[in-house]
């Protein structure tokens, strides 16, 4: 144990030298309704503070001066009914305060309709398919080969020295920017989540049901998630990339899919 | 048959505990069979914690170092289902065998039978659990929650799975029976239902919540039992089953069953703090009507786990805003014990530091727990490191540290000496410091994306996991001082009956060590006061 310990300390010192980049918070997204999931996330966190900062402070300036060592008698009420309404009243505003942008939020989550493109994922133990709905296009996309060797108990391999480790697949899903993508989600198997931080989207992929969900990224690049629902040995292993690229480029990589280009995609464009 | 009854009486008047293995064995006296529970939780919380410790090493750097993935999966199950039903409850259950008769002025539980077969059912059901570890395909992986299908595709040990949770289930049931019948029955006759002390209350309405969710466990795992083996498709999508008919079924008992491991927590501070600010303690009664508010609540928030199955909207906002309604009550009772304190005469022994910190951490728990509240940001923290950071704050710094708080207070009246107050202090900062260090960083990892319930994970979230299990293994390390208290609880001096300055209540009015019987004719509860003024 004390040998761990030991290495975890030299571990903490090399990885801290090694990766300055240390995320704190939830990611902004690329999505509209990420951006209003964050916003949401932080009016909630500065609730807390300021509600927190009020009972913490009450409670740290009772704890330094009513103390016995410094002679105080104790008082002797025990109760208030103003106090009581006081506190129940003022948290219940602030819920309401609280609840009423979210549930805005939550209606424009739900709302799929009209999409531009529609894509069928459906989750295997332990990888994703994806079928555009409108074209002829299907794949697999499971975890990528570098990330494979290096996973192994003992593999020898240091992960830092693997690009995207554990977070890269073969072949990612594409999407044109600015389109409304509705995903219809299911599993073959056990059941399985799909997650992506930057579009703020998780929905689960459950046997004999089809789940909706939708996102409109506004912004080109790649944007990594992973599997979120325990679904056996190599849940870990079952990452999500999407690369979200202009309209013509992703039209491009629609024609080529079509002229039975190599099954594996590069996921260079 | 006069005669008869007063050879009866006589008896009893010299009846002491039995010799040897037979007063464990046949216990039916509510002290030997707290005792026997109290010592089972920790002994669980140590195999549980021993978990614990091989998952924080596997998750110390990235790479996989010591185990599979396949035995990773088990230890996160066997932590969650030992540390649940195996260390908080039956914990609880022992403050409560010990406790309940002696604040209500009763002789003994009712049931003291039914009793000790409550206990004797939870080692057996414990060592068919630990013994899965031992079978052809390990043991159950596939998350304390059992979610279908995944939990079909255990090995030898599915069916010891579903036997298991049934015995911990009819073991909670009776203990909740033996509890209700005690508290309605066998109350001081002068002591109303709004004179009892808080521990006893919110362990009344723990006891109802117990009877009314374990039968709906049990039938839910009954049913995973006949999709396996005798052809049903409850829970089965090829034969027009349901998996998500699984999840609702199951969080109608888990989300009670979380207040069932935090209600008697409350109880325990709310003992505690106004013995040691030597004031009373602030609004009794809304603290009463509080815990029965969040027991309703506890009903109907339970899909508030399962915002990403797809239900809908509707449904979501009904969950949404009934579980944000949950904040209410367990807002009167932070502030009312903040208001316990506020004024009184404060001293800071070791069951007192404890409550504060679980008033603290409890409420840092209580923050995330709004956060989770809200289904769009929830979306974002579900099955993330957030939620493993939430439901650690509410049971390790909430829970656990109550039950802790709740032995140091007792402790003294339970063994007749005072424990050591310097290791009980070293025991409490080194906790606190380190469960702070254990559980804070995952708050950041869960923001960053790291999905729980993972054996290895991307380089970006090394930092975090790292100083998470440096402060895991220094909790677990600390927990060894309580042991070290234990051991030498019977080498400090003598307790007086009262144990500390400013307690009051019926359970002081018995010497330390409190004598094998007690109460054995009911007393004025009113005369407890009377002796404390």
């Amino acid at each position: 144990m004390i040998r761990k310990a030991f290495l975890s300390v030299l571990a903490l010192g090399l990885s801290a030298a090694a990766n300055a980049e240390w995320a704190l918070n939830m990611p902004k997204g690329i999505t509209d309704l990420s951006l209003e999931t964050y916003n949401i996330h932080m009016m909630i966190f500065w609730w807390c503070v300021a509600i927190g900062v009020v009972v913490f402070g009450v409670m740290i300036v009772s704890l330094i001066k009513h103390r016995k060592s410094k002679g105080v008698k104790p008082a002797t009420f025990s109760h208030s009914t103003t106090a009581e309404v006081i506190w129940t009243v003022i948290p219940v505003v602030i819920l309401m305060l609280i609840a009423i942008p979210v549930a805005e939020t939550m209606v424009k989550l739900e709302d799929s309709r009209n999409p531009d493109l529609s894509i069928v994922v459906t989750a295997y133990q332990w990888k994703w398919h994806y079928k555009y709905q409108d074209e002829d296009i299907a794949f697999y996309s499971s975890l990528s080969q570098p990330s494979l060797e290096a996973r192994r108990l003992q593999s020898g391999v240091d992960p830092s020295s693997v690009e995207n480790y554990l977070l890269d697949v073969d072949r990612p899903v594409v999407v044109p920017r600015d389109a409304k993508v509705r995903l219809l989600i299911t599993s073959n198997d056990v059941v399985h989540s799909w997650y992506v931080p930057d579009l703020a989207i998780k929905k689960d992929a459950i046997p004999g049901i089809v789940n909706e969900t939708w996102f409109k990224a506004t912004e080109v690049g790649t944007y990594r998630g992973q599997c979120t629902e325990l679904c056996g040995k190599d849940h870990g292993y079952m990452p999500i990339v999407v690369e979200v690229v202009e309209p013509d480029a992703y039209l491009a990589w629609v024609d080529s899919r079509k002229e039975g280009a190599p099954r594996v995609a590069s996921t260079q464009q | 048959m006069s005669s008869t009854v007063a050879d009866a009486l006589d008896h009893d008047e010299e009846h002491g505990p039995e010799k040897g293995i037979g007063r464990w064995l046949f216990a039916t006296n509510h002290k030997d069979i707290g005792t026997m529970y109290l010592i089972f939780s920790l002994t669980m919380f140590f195999i549980g914690g021993a978990m614990a410790m091989v998952i924080r090493s596997e998750l110390a750097i990235p790479g996989l170092q010591f185990v599979h993935p396949e035995f990773f999966n088990s230890m996160t199950t066997m932590h969650a289902l030992i540390m649940v039903f195996g260390a908080v409850m039956p914990a609880f259950v022992g403050l409560a065998n010990w406790m309940i008769p002696l604040m209500i002025g009763a002789p003994d539980m009712a049931l003291p039978r039914m009793n000790n077969w409550s206990f004797w059912i939870l080692p057996v059901a414990f060592g068919i659990l630990l013994s899965t570890l031992f079978m052809p395909g390990g043991a159950p992986a596939g998350g304390w929650t059992m979610y279908p299908p995944l939990i079909l595709q255990t090995g030898d040990a599915f069916p010891f799975l579903i036997f298991s949770v049934h015995l911990m289930g009819i073991s909670s049931i009776m203990g909740a029976i033996n509890v209700i019948v005690t508290i309605i029955n066998m109350r001081a006759p002068d002591m109303t239902l709004l004179k009892m002390p808080m521990f006893v209350w919110t362990w009344l309405i723990t006891a109802y919540l117990l009877i009314a969710v374990m039968p709906v466990l049990a039938g839910a795992v009954t049913m995973l039992l006949t999709d396996q083996f005798f052809g049903t498709s409850f829970f089965l999508a090829a034969g027009g089953g349901d998996p998500v008919m699984f999840q609702h079924i199951f969080w109608f008992f888990g989300h009670p069953e979380v207040y069932i491991m935090i209600l008697p927590a409350f109880g325990v501070v709310s003992e505690i703090i106004p013995t040691f600010a030597r004031k009373p303690l602030f609004g009794h009664d809304s603290m009463v009507y509080a815990a029965s508010c969040i027991a309703f609540l506890s009903f109907i928030v339970w899909a508030h786990h399962m915002f990403t199955v797809g239900m809908p909207l509707t449904g979501q906002l009904f969950f949404m805003f009934a579980t944000m309604l949950i904040a209410v009550p367990t807002g009167v009772k932070v502030f009312n014990w903040v208001a316990t304190m506020w004024r009184g005469s404060m001293t800071f022994e070791t069951p007192m530091l404890f409550s504060l910190a679980f008033v603290f951490l409890f409420t840092i728990g209580g923050f995330s727990g709004l956060m989770l509240a809200a289904a769009p940001a929830d979306i974002q923290y579900h099955d993330t490191y957030f939620v493993v950071a939430h439901f650690h704050y509410v049971l390790v710094p909430g829970s656990v540290f109550a039950i802790m708080a709740g032995a140091y207070y007792w402790l003294p009246k339970w063994t007749g000496h005072m424990y050591s107050e310097r290791l009980g202090k070293l025991h409490f900062w080194t906790s606190t410091i380190f469960v702070n260090v254990t559980f804070f960083p995952m708050h950041f990892l869960g923001l960053a994306g790291m999905p729980r319930r993972i054996p290895d994970y991307s380089t970006q979230f090394t930092d975090f996991n790292t100083i998470a299990s440096i402060g895991a293994i220094g909790f677990g390390v600390s927990q060894l001082i309580f042991v070290a208290v234990l051991l030498t609880a019977y080498k400090g001096s003598k307790a007086t009956d009262r144990v500390w300055e400013g307690t009051r209540g019926l359970e002081w009015t018995v010497p330390s060590p409190a004598p094998y019987h007690t109460f054995e004719t009911p007393p004025k509860a009113r005369i407890a006061s009377e002796v404390f003024e």
